[in-house]
């Protein structure tokens, strides 16, 4: 766990190492096999060893949140490097520049990044290796390299039935120079890519051997829990430290500006340590602030002027001409994290250098971060990366690093921050809330010439990237509408819109927000598509050819879409009660349409989704068990935010504390889930976020198929649906 | 001094009586397979079998654990059915919610060696996975119970 890129590191290698370095203008390759000199200058962000015991060991930057990241990127260098998977092991790398994605131009495992940022360095990387090692073997059995082949972690020669392991070869490989453009095997050679590999971290976490960050354990170690603020803004008048270091096993207070540490041997002991503390605080800066306060301050923030994000043609006049003209608002409330492994940072501050072992997303911030807090120099601060128990990304922010670091700091020994499930939930940064307010016109023909979209959210970039947010438009936030001008992702509505208005207005509410698993796309495709399919509705047409209507220009788009009613059988009738809905939306560069089948029960408002079936286009799927284990995943949550999900707010702070009255899903909601990976040459799309977003939407067309009522807010609890089933009654 | 029975082992540890079974077996034993997720039995990250019964051990108290047969994800075979059906079906994404999870299907499985779909509802809807690995714990169960039953439950 102490691995860092320096010197040394490669220095200890004994066998053959290979380095890549990844900038966003392209790979360079090198022999770092026990060379000092060739280091100066070269900035490697990936590296394997092949060791004469015959194993080959990888690291990568990027963190295993349980996306299988690590599985893929071995993937792709054991296919290249033509190794037998069973010598394989990857562990994460330390916090390094050299680490970047070049996707973000940061080592941070978001945006699901790792695999498309990855792939082509690190087959490069792969086949300069088998093309070292046949070169050696070659020349060790004085033959033509033409006739020697790389097969499965051995250099053969077929003619004369000799071979020998790359274990055998590594040191010999060392000696040679590195090629640059070393020849790739053709997709049809495959050995690994392509195929539903198994996880290589799965058998060590059914064991319960996996360490993760709450599993750290540093001799002399002692456990902090924080005393935090129970209303936004709210300050301490007064707390009893003496009372808390008089307790049983714990050993010191440490005031903080995020609340009050408290350090014991134990949690145990730091949690009645807590309690003793007894802190007093005053009621913070927006005392009056409940659910019923923000949604009608997100509402009623539609009303108020914005800043322009988007003018394509002119959507005001075609409003005007249009011959049905259709507007609706939509709501989508805060949503938790809730990773179920709680924040917690391990740290270690002592003699001008700073350990954190930490289940972080983002290694160089919480090194910068580290570096700041501890005063030790950032070349002296070392990031060790274990597990996540999830990621979501809540753990791209440094704050549970921060606190650690001032623990140990004012302790003076190594101090594991632990956030109980209550912190967890109160103080986390949420998905943000959002209003929209949409208008769109159709012409006669049923076609869409007009759309105009006032969007009120919380600003995501506010915090962590301020820069980014230019003239009152964030475009994380609006992720799902609209991208960066100059995004790669597709981030965007995908329909072809000629006269196209979007405005944004941040709220001013005093929640965090942050990243949540597919960013805005998640919140922000609920109003987009289910508008759509109101839209379909009025202008009398399917919703399913409506919409491929109006992605002429997007047909990856309508390729999964009419993948998706294919396999789900859109178009055949369901039993009374019953209804199907379907949504598309694309991110981070992947495609994806689900179709729902759900039963509602119009007595209780009960919604019971009986099966999904999903479409994906992802480019080039390099482990179709992880594709569809994450497709999966994210049709899981986003369900679970579309029928359950909502934090609680009272007296100006978080009211939701636990699993308990922050309801999530569970067995009992679960249905039969299908997933259908598109064969697909395209350019490689991510794959850890984009199952997320149609699934909401498609809930709610859903709904309406079965029932005739359009609710435009998530949840659709039993009590939201009931009450819109009897307004609609009434 | 409290006395525990581990995973066939036995420890005795100075703890108050009244801290958590599952501080007791993380911080203390160092088993640290078994998770906390919640605090108040509502997660089932901290499942262990007590006595064969699936609990929860940071609702029991350290003392309430004494003279009792516990065992923890540490302690379930290395070729039990569970553990296999997990890898087989590769179940597991981030895994932290998983040790418990399986000692819940471990224990559902000595009760009801081929549950139903409501038993497996009734069981299963008391832990919760973020990661969303249902339809997967489901198919996993499945597997599970054709693995015990053709004999590869303990050798």
């Amino acid at each position: 766990m102490t691995t860092s890129i320096s010197r040394r590191t490669f220095l200890k290698a004994t066998g053959l190492t290979i380095a890549v370095s990844v900038t966003p203008f392209g790979a360079r390759l090198l022999n770092a096999s026990g060379k000092e000199e060739a280091l100066s200058g070269f900035k490697p962000n990936i590296w394997y060893e092949i060791t004469p015991d015959d194993r080959v060991a990888i690291t990568v930057g990027a963190s295993e949140m349980g996306q299988g990241a690590h599985t893929a990127l071995a993937m792709i260098i054991a296919d290249e490097l033509e190794a037998n998977w069973k010598q394989i092991k990857v562990s994460h790398g330390p916090a390094a520049k050299e680490f970047k994605n070049p996707i973000w131009d940061d080592q941070i495992t978001v945006g699901s990044a790792s695999v498309r940022g990855f792939y082509e360095p690190l087959r490069k990387a792969g086949a300069a290796g088998r093309a070292m090692l046949i070169k050696a073997a070659a020349s060790s059995w004085k033959v033509p390299e033409g006739e020697c082949q790389a097969e499965k972690g051995t250099v053969q020669h077929k003619k004369t039935g000799r071979n020998f392991s790359y274990g055998k070869l590594c040191v010999a490989a060392a000696k040679l120079q590195i090629p640059q453009n070393p020849p790739l095997k053709k997709e049809s050679e495959f050995r690994y890519i392509g195929k539903a590999m198994p996880r290589l971290d799965i058998p060590e976490k059914v064991t319960g051997a996996a360490k993760f960050g709450l599993d750290v354990d540093i001799p002399n170690m002692e456990i902090a829990v924080f005393s935090r603020p129970p209303a936004y803004g709210a300050k301490p008048i007064s707390f009893d430290q003496k009372a808390a270091e008089g307790v049983k096993g714990v050993s010191k207070v440490v005031p903080a500006p995020m609340g009050i540490a408290v350090c014991a041997e134990s949690l145990y002991a730091a949690l009645k340590g807590r309690d003793a503390l007894n802190v007093k605080w005053d009621k913070g800066t927006h005392p009056q602030l409940d659910n019923d306060f923000i949604e009608k301050s997100l509402i009623g923030d539609l009303d108020k002027p914005g800043a322009k994000v988007i003018e394509n043609g002119d959507a005001k006049r075609a409003l005007g001409e249009a011959k049905k003209k259709v507007e609706a608002t939509y709501f989508v409330p805060f949503v938790a994290h809730t990773t179920m492994e709680p924040m917690n940072c391990t740290a270690y501050v002592r003699d001008g250098q700073c350990d954190v072992w930490a289940p972080t997303q983002g290694q160089l911030v919480a090194q910068l971060v580290a570096s700041q807090v501890s005063g030790v120099p950032l070349e002296k601060v070392q990031i060790h990366t274990t597990f996540l128990g999830c990621g979501l990304g809540r753990r791209a922010a440094p704050d549970f690093v921060v606190e650690a670091v001032i623990a140990s700091k004012g302790l003076g020994k190594p101090v594991k921050v632990v956030w109980t499930r209550e912190e967890d939930i109160k103080y986390d940064a949420f998905r943000a809330a959002t209003s929209h307010r949409i208008q769109a016109g159709i012409d006669d023909q049923g076609r869409l010439i007009g759309w105009s979209h006032k969007v009120v959210s919380g600003s995501i970039m506010k915090d962590i990237a301020p820069e980014a947010v230019q003239g009152g438009v964030d475009f994380m936030s609006l992720w799902g509408l609209a991208d960066f001008p100059d995004s790669p992702h597709d981030n965007r509505i995908m329909y072809d819109l000629p006269n196209l208005y979007i405005e944004f207005l941040i709220s001013d509410l005093p929640i965090p927000v942050a990243p949540w698993r597919s960013v805005q796309n998640g919140a922000n495709a609920f109003p987009i598509e289910s508008f759509i399919d109101e839209l379909a509705h009025a202008a009398g047409k399917d919703p399913l050819e409506f919409r491929l209507q109006h992605l002429k220009t997007n047909w990856r788009a309508a390729r999964v879409l009419e993948t998706v009613a294919k396999k789900a059988g859109w178009g055949k009738s369901l039993p009374k009660g019953q209804g199907r809905g379907i949504a598309q939306h694309s991110c981070f560069r992947s495609y994806v349409a689900e179709v729902v089948d759900l039963s509602v029960n119009e007595k209780t408002g009960g919604v019971k989704v009986n099966r999904v079936v999903a479409a994906v286009d992802c480019g080039l799927a390099v482990n179709p068990n992880t594709v569809k284990a994450q497709i999966e995943g994210s049709i899981t949550i986003a369900l679970s935010t579309a029928l359950k999900e909502e934090v609680k707010f009272s007296n100006g702070g978080v009211k939701s504390a636990n699993f308990d009255d922050y309801k999530i899903i569970r067995m009992n909601d679960i249905p039969e889930i299908e997933v259908h990976i598109v064969d697909s040459k395209e350019k490689m799309g991510g794959i850890g976020e984009p199952g997320v977003p149609p699934l909401a939407p498609a809930v709610g067309n859903a709904i309406f198929n079965a029932t005739g009522v359009r609710i435009r807010r998530i949840p659709f609890a039993p009590e939201t649906v009931l009450a819109a089933i009897k307004e609609k009654k009434a | 001094m409290i006395s525990l029975n581990v995973n066939g082992k036995n420890y005795r540890v100075d703890v108050p009586d009244d801290m958590p079974l599952l501080w007791v077996i993380r911080d203390y034993l160092k088993l640290t397979g078994t998770k906390f997720g919640c605090g108040i039995g509502e997660c089932g990250a901290c499942t262990v079998h007590i006595e064969g019964k699936a609990e929860r051990s940071c609702g029991i108290s350290a003392k309430d654990a004494q003279g009792k047969k516990i065992t923890t994800i540490e302690g379930l075979p290395q070729n039990h059915p569970v553990k296999k059906a997990w890898i087989q079906e590769q179940v597991v994404q981030c895994g932290y919610c998983q040790p418990g999870i399986m000692m819940q299907v471990a224990a559902l499985l000595s009760e009801s060696p081929k549950p139903n779909a409501e038993k497996i509802i009734n069981a299963m809807d008391n832990v919760i996975c973020r990661c969303g690995t249902h339809v997967r714990i489901r198919r996993g169960i499945k597997t599970a119970v054709q693995i015990a039953g053709k004999g590869g439950k303990q050798s």
